[in-house]
C-alpha cells in the first residue's frame, strides 16, 4: 500500500512526466512550423526582389544571385512537375484500383497475400534505386524508339511504379474496412466477384480510394531522385511525352549546390510551392478518409 | 440495374484486367529486381563492403559510405525516438481522440509525412547547416532525417500503446500504482512491439533517403572522423556513381544491390515482428 509521502511523490512525478510528454508533442508539431518558417524566411527577401509575376512571365530560366541580372521563369518546371505527376496518376490509378480488387475479390488468398507483400516491398524501394534502374534500363530502351530517351515518359513510367503501391494498398485497406454485410448482400443477389467489386464495394469505398490517389499524387509531386535521373532536366515546356523535362524538385537538387542570394531564394520559393501543394492534398486526403462513406 | 450474370462479358473482361494489372506490377517488380541482381552480383563481395573507394568510386569498395549511413541512422533514430516516444505516449494515454491539441498534432504529423524529401533537404540546409552552424555534417543529415521519420515513429508507437488492453491499466490502478509508474512499468513494456515496428519502418525510410541528404550531410567520400564531418550516404553514392562518374555503373549496381538487400532484410523483420505482435495482442486480449 502506498504511503502518504509516496503518494505526494508520485503525484509530483506524474506532473513532471506529463510536462515532458507535452514538450515532446509540441516539439513534434513544431518541426512543421519550423519548416514553414524557414521556407518563408529564405524565400521572402528574394521573392520581393524578383517579384512573383516574373516567376511566370520572365523570358527564360537564367538565374543569377542578383535578381536584376537574372531571369527567373519557374513556369516550365511547374509544368514539368504537374505533367509527370498527372501522367503517373493516369496510369497508377487504374493499375492500383484493379490491383486492390484483385487482392480483395479475385485472387486466391495465398496469391493475394503474396501480392500484398510484393506491393509492400515495392513501396520501400528507394527512389534513387528506381532512378538508377530507369537510367540504365528504361532510358536507353525509350531512346531506341524516340531519342534521346531521357524524357517525360521515362519519368511518368518510373513514378507510376513508385506510386502504384500507395493506390493499391490504401484501396485494398478501404475495401477491407467495409462491413461484411455488403459483400454478403451482393452474393445473395447472385453477383459475381467482379460485379460485387465494381457495383457495390468500390462505390462504397470511394472515399478510401480517393485518399489513396491523393496521397499518391502528393508522393509523385514531391519525388526528386527518380525524376532527376531519368527526365533529362532540360528547362522547357514539353511538346510530347518524348521530350525531356525538368521538374521543380530536380531543379532544386541540381542548383542548390551553387545557388546564392536571390537564386537560392527562388529555389526556396519552389520548395514552398511544393510544400503548399502537397499539404493541401494530404489534408484533403485525410478529410476524405475521416468521412464515413458507409453509415 | 444490377444484373446477375456471373459469367458475363464485362465480368470476364474485368477479371482479366485485374489479373493483367497484378501481372504487370509483378513483372515490373521482377524486372527491376532481376536487373539489379544480374548487374550487381559481380561487384558484390566482402572486399567491396569493407574497402575504401578508389578512382572516384569506379574501383574499390563502399566502407566509408556504410559507416556514414550507419552514423546518420544512429543520429536520426536516436533523436527521433526520444521525442516521438513522448509525443506518442501523450497522444495515446493522455488525450482523447477528439481533443483539439491531439487533432492539431496528428494533422501536423500527417502533413509532415507528406512533405517532399527535397524540402527536408532545403530546411535541413537552412536550419541545421547554416542557422545552427553545424555545416555539412553527419549530425545535420541525421537530424534532418529525424524530422522526416518522426511521423512514422509516432504513428506506430501510438498504435502500439493503444493496443495494450485496458485490463493492464485497471490492474495497475487496483495495485495502487501512480500514472507514471503504470506507464513506465506496465504499459510501455507491453507496447514495445509498436515502438520496434516504428523504429524498423523509420530505418527503412531513412536508409532509402537521398534528396534530403545531399545538401545536409554532403557527399565527401572519405571515412568520417566525427559526427561533425561530412559523410556520403550509400544512396547518395549510388546517385553520384550513376550520374557524375563515367564508368561508375558497375559499382553503382553493387551499391544498389547492397541497399536493396538491407531494405529487404528490414522489410522481412517488420513482417515477422508484426505477425508476432498481432498474435501476442490477441492472446493478451
Amino acid at each position: 500500500m502506498p504511503t502518504f509521502s509516496g503518494f505526494i511523490l508520485s503525484q509530483r512525478s506524474d506532473g513532471l512526466l506529463l510536462a515532458a510528454l507535452r514538450l515532446c508533442a509540441v516539439a513534434s508539431a513544431g518541426v512543421l512550423l519550423l519548416i514553414a518558417l524557414f521556407l518563408l524566411a529564405e524565400s521572402g527577401q528574394g521573392l520581393t526582389n524578383i517579384g512573383p509575376e516574373r516567376l511566370l512571365f520572365d523570358e527564360a530560366w537564367y538565374p543569377a544571385p542578383d535578381a536584376s541580372n537574372g531571369q527567373f521563369k519557374l513556369l516550365p518546371m511547374l509544368v514539368g512537375t504537374v505533367a509527370a505527376a498527372l501522367g503517373a496518376l493516369l496510369l497508377a490509378t487504374p493499375l492500383g484500383v484493379f490491383s486492390a480488387v484483385f487482392c480483395h475479390n479475385i485472387a486466391p488468398t495465398f496469391v493475394a497475400t503474396a501480392y500484398r507483400r510484393v506491393l509492400g516491398v515495392l513501396a520501400g524501394i528507394p527512389s534513387v534505386v528506381f532512378g538508377f534502374w530507369g537510367l540504365v534500363v528504361l532510358v536507353p530502351l525509350i531512346g531506341q524508339f524516340e531519342p534521346p530517351g531521357a524524357s517525360l515518359l521515362a519519368g511518368i513510367l518510373i513514378l507510376t511504379l513508385m506510386i502504384v503501391p500507395t493506390v493499391a494498398l490504401l484501396s485494398d485497406a478501404a475495401l477491407d474496412a467495409l462491413p461484411r454485410s455488403y459483400a454478403q448482400g451482393a452474393a445473395a443477389l447472385g453477383l459475381g466477384p467482379w460485379a460485387t467489386a465494381t457495383r457495390v464495394l468500390l462505390p462504397a469505398a470511394r472515399g478510401g480510394v480517393a485518399t489513396g490517389v491523393m496521397l499518391a499524387a502528393a508522393r509523385a509531386l514531391g519525388e526528386t531522385m527518380a525524376v532527376l535521373m531519368v527526365c533529362g532536366n532540360v528547362v522547357r515546356v514539353p511538346d510530347s511525352v518524348f521530350d525531356p523535362v525538368r521538374t521543380l524538385t530536380a531543379n532544386i537538387a541540381l542548383e542548390m549546390a551553387y545557388a546564392a542570394d536571390d537564386h537560392r531564394a527562388a529555389l526556396f520559393v519552389s520548395g514552398l510551392l511544393l510544400t503548399v501543394l502537397v499539404s493541401v492534398l494530404v489534408l484533403l486526403a485525410h478529410r476524405l478518409d475521416a468521412e464515413p462513406a458507409h453509415a | 440495374m444490377l444484373e446477375a450474370r456471373p459469367a458475363g462479358v464485362s465480368a470476364m473482361l474485368g477479371t482479366a484486367a485485374c489479373w493483367l494489372a497484378a501481372a504487370s506490377v509483378l513483372g515490373a517488380f521482377a524486372w527491376v529486381l532481376g536487373d539489379l541482381l544480374t548487374g550487381g552480383w559481380q561487384a558484390l563481395s566482402l572486399e567491396f563492403l569493407f574497402t575504401m573507394p578508389q578512382d572516384a568510386g569506379r574501383a574499390g569498395g563502399i566502407l566509408p559510405m556504410l559507416v556514414s549511413t550507419l552514423l546518420i541512422l544512429a543520429v536520426a533514430l536516436g533523436s527521433a525516438t526520444v521525442i516521438g516516444l513522448g509525443a506518442a505516449i501523450l497522444l495515446a494515454e493522455y488525450t482523447g481522440r477528439g481533443g483539439w491539441f491531439a487533432t492539431l498534432v496528428r494533422r501536423a504529423m500527417d502533413v509532415l509525412a507528406g512533405v517532399p524529401s527535397i524540402v527536408f533537404g532545403l530546411f535541413g540546409n537552412a536550419f541545421f547547416c547554416i542557422w545552427l552552424g553545424m555545416g555539412f555534417s553527419i549530425l545535420s543529415g541525421g537530424l534532418t532525417l529525424a524530422c522526416m521519420v518522426l511521423p512514422i515513429l509516432i504513428r506506430s508507437t501510438e498504435a502500439g500503446i493503444r493496443a495494450v488492453p485496458d485490463s493492464y491499466r485497471h490492474g495497475a490502478a487496483a495495485l495502487g500504482l501512480g500514472r507514471s509508474t503504470t506507464l513506465l512499468r506496465v504499459i510501455l513494456p507491453a507496447a514495445m512491439p509498436g515502438l520496434v515496428v516504428g523504429l524498423v519502418l523509420g530505418t527503412g525510410r531513412a536508409i532509402a533517403e537521398t534528396a534530403a541528404l545531399i545538401f545536409t550531410s554532403g557527399y565527401v567520400d572519405r571515412m568520417p572522423g566525427s559526427l561533425l564531418d561530412s559523410g556520403r550516404a550509400l544512396s547518395v553514392h549510388i546517385y553520384d556513381l550513376a550520374t557524375n562518374v563515367p564508368g561508375g555503373t558497375a559499382n553503382a549496381y553493387g551499391a544498389a544491390l547492397v541497399l536493396i538487400t538491407l531494405l529487404l532484410l528490414i522489410n522481412s523483420v517488420t513482417g515477422l515482428l508484426h505477425g508476432r505482435w498481432q498474435r501476442a495482442t490477441q492472446v493478451a486480449a
